[in-house]
């Protein structure tokens, strides 16, 4: 078969030109007078080792945010995205407030966000509201990300032929059924790959959360990098970020592949 | 060439890079190169003609913008460089360091005008590269892991930690650092005073960190922490200033000094070290001290 020789040479040719890519910029970085310096400041192995541990540990807070997070916004997201498409004049309100909302929180800075409900809500001192700094920037994240991905699922629910939905009226599908059975799962299947793409993002802006006081895995390096005015503990931070966050852009992409290869009608 | 060939090839091609990138941090990491040598080069005269300045014939001083008090007084009226409405402006030469800035200036033999201010962040001041300073000042504690990255002069002030808290927090009635074991600590990212919490309380639960002081003073009011640990000076001006019912609990045994930051290597850093010992000797500094902290500090100690 011609076919997979030839990819196999492809292959060859790729990882032949990315070798030389990656001694070129080795070369180019490391012929500057100034690179043991900022090798020095920035890639110490002993420092790297050292800050492993701890910023590892830390990294559970970046974790159980975003894993909590994530497990709320995607039915928020999808109520509000349900909110925006109602048609009904009555429920007219509840539209513009999805309006509203979405446009607000995809337009202010999270780190405006974050202060205010951080810092402003608990110097209220109102008996019962938790003062928690876990909790609030929980709160901002699930605000926030749930304006993203209720306008991911906006263009998923508004990508299903109307007609899809007129086949199931016709069939005697109420209007909620037909959402429930017929659009909905069809655009959930579509939205997944920008689902994932935001919630790596929401995944990095967990790092919001040393603003509050709470030492996550950035801030954990942060420290460290104060105490002996070196950055390698940053470096540290980046690898651990990547080694969770890379597997993820790789199934975002192969999701997308498969999903255009099913569009082109090939073989998955 | 079919689809399924070129999204193939792209695919492997963005794997490799991926990875390769990866491998070069670590690489990058574990490859063994020299520390940058502190070249101690022959210390040459301090005469003003002979010093290695980033401008000739003028110093430049640093220090971070907003600049706090009581380290920086006089407020930002007029001030191009370090505007805003908040912090100080250190051309005016008032507060203790800026008021320091000027005398070390002087011991140099540069006149007022002959001075520079830059604004350097905490992290610019320890990034490597050329500094765009010749001195920055802005309470920056003295360590020997923080030496490996810049020059040090010698210290210019004792320093030593204080707990501050407000009327009504459970850290209000400690009397000893054992009281304080079991509360919630606060401090700003960066500094000796987290380190202090560290080493002197070894408190049971993780230490808040925040970006400025002014956000840990706003998790103290709000109650989200029950004490923050802050130099003694910033923490007297705080209590007097910033808060409206604080309180200072006292004063952590391990004192640190502050010194001036000077770019790794330096020629100034022995003639910035002379113009200090000059200074103690002759009781500026000690006077200054006195201007602008004050000298009626009852802070008790905490064992």
């Amino acid at each position: 078969m011609a076919a997979p020789r030839r990819s196999r040479k492809g292959t060859l040719v790729a990882a032949i030109s990315t070798i030389i890519a990656c001694i070129a910029v080795a070369a180019v970085v490391g012929s500057s007078a100034a690179w043991p310096e900022v090798q020095h400041a920035f890639f110490n192995g002993e420092r790297f080792a050292n800050a492993l541990p701890s910023v590892w540990g830390a990294f559970a807070i970046n974790v159980q945010l975003f894993v909590f997070a994530e497990l709320l916004i995607l039915p928020i997201g999808l109520l509000i995205a349900l909110a925006r498409s109602v048609q009904a004049p009555a429920l007219a309100p509840l539209r513009l407030f999805a309006m509203v909302y979405v446009d607000f929180f995809r337009g202010v800075p999270s780190i405006l966000v974050i202060y205010l409900l951080g810092f402003g809500v608990p110097a209220l001192q109102i008996p019962g509201l938790p003062k928690d700094p876990f909790f609030w920037a929980l709160v901002t994240l699930v605000l926030i990300y749930s304006a993203y991905v209720s306008e991911v699922y906006r263009a998923g629910l508004e990508s299903i032929h109307p007609s899809q939905e007129r086949a199931a009226r016709a069939l005697g599908l109420s209007r909620i059924q037909s959402l429930r059975h017929v659009v909905i799962p069809q655009a959930f299947r579509r939205v997944i790959p920008p689902l994932l793409n935001d919630f790596i993002g929401l995944q990095k802006d967990t790092a919001l959360v040393s603003i509050l006081g709470v030492v996550d895995a950035f801030r954990r390096a942060q420290i460290l990098k104060a105490a002996d005015f070196n950055f390698t503990p940053l470096m540290t931070t980046a690898v651990i970020f990547l080694v969770i966050t890379f597997p993820m852009t790789r199934f975002v992409d192969w999701l997308a592949a498969r999903d255009r290869a099913a569009q082109l009608g090939e073989q998955r | 060439m079919d689809t399924q060939r070129v999204h193939r090839f792209t695919q492997t091609t963005r794997l490799s890079v991926a990875i390769m990138a990866l491998a070069l941090i670590l690489a990058a990491c574990t490859s063994t190169a020299a520390s940058p040598s502190p070249s101690p080069s022959a210390v040459a005269s301090c005469a003003k003609a002979d010093l290695a300045l980033k401008t000739a014939g003028t110093l430049t001083l640093s220090t971070d913008n907003p600049a706090y008090s009581p380290w920086f007084q006089g407020g930002n009226k007029g001030s191009e460089l370090f505007d805003g409405d908040y912090g100080n402006d250190p051309y005016k030469g008032k507060g203790f360091e800026g008021a320091l800035a000027y005398a070390i200036a002087g011991e140099l033999g540069f006149a007022k005008g002959e001075v520079t201010w830059v604004v350097t962040t905490f992290d610019q001041s320890f990034a490597p590269g050329v500094k765009a300073f010749d001195l920055f000042m802005n309470q920056v504690s003295i360590t020997s892991t923080r030496a490996e990255a810049v020059d040090f002069s010698a210290g210019y002030y004792d320093v030593y930690q204080a707990v501050l808290t407000v009327e009504g927090s459970a850290a209000a009635s400690a009397a000893s650092i054992a009281d304080l074991k079991e509360l919630q600590f606060g401090a700003q990212i960066g500094t000796t005073s987290y380190q202090a919490i560290i080493d002197d309380i070894a408190p049971t639960k993780d230490v808040m960190t925040y970006n400025t002081n002014d956000d840990a003073v706003a998790a103290l009011e709000s109650g989200q922490i029950d004490a923050m640990v802050t130099d003694v000076p910033t923490a007297v001006y705080m209590r007097d200033f910033q808060l409206t019912k604080g309180l200072i609990v006292g004063q952590l045994p391990t004192p640190g000094q502050f010194g001036v930051v000077l770019e790794k290597g330096s020629t100034l850093t022995a003639c910035v070290n002379e113009a200090i010992a000059a200074l103690e000797a002759d009781g500026t500094i000690a006077a200054l001290m006195t201007k602008w902290l004050g000298t009626d500090y009852t802070v008790p100690e905490l064992n």
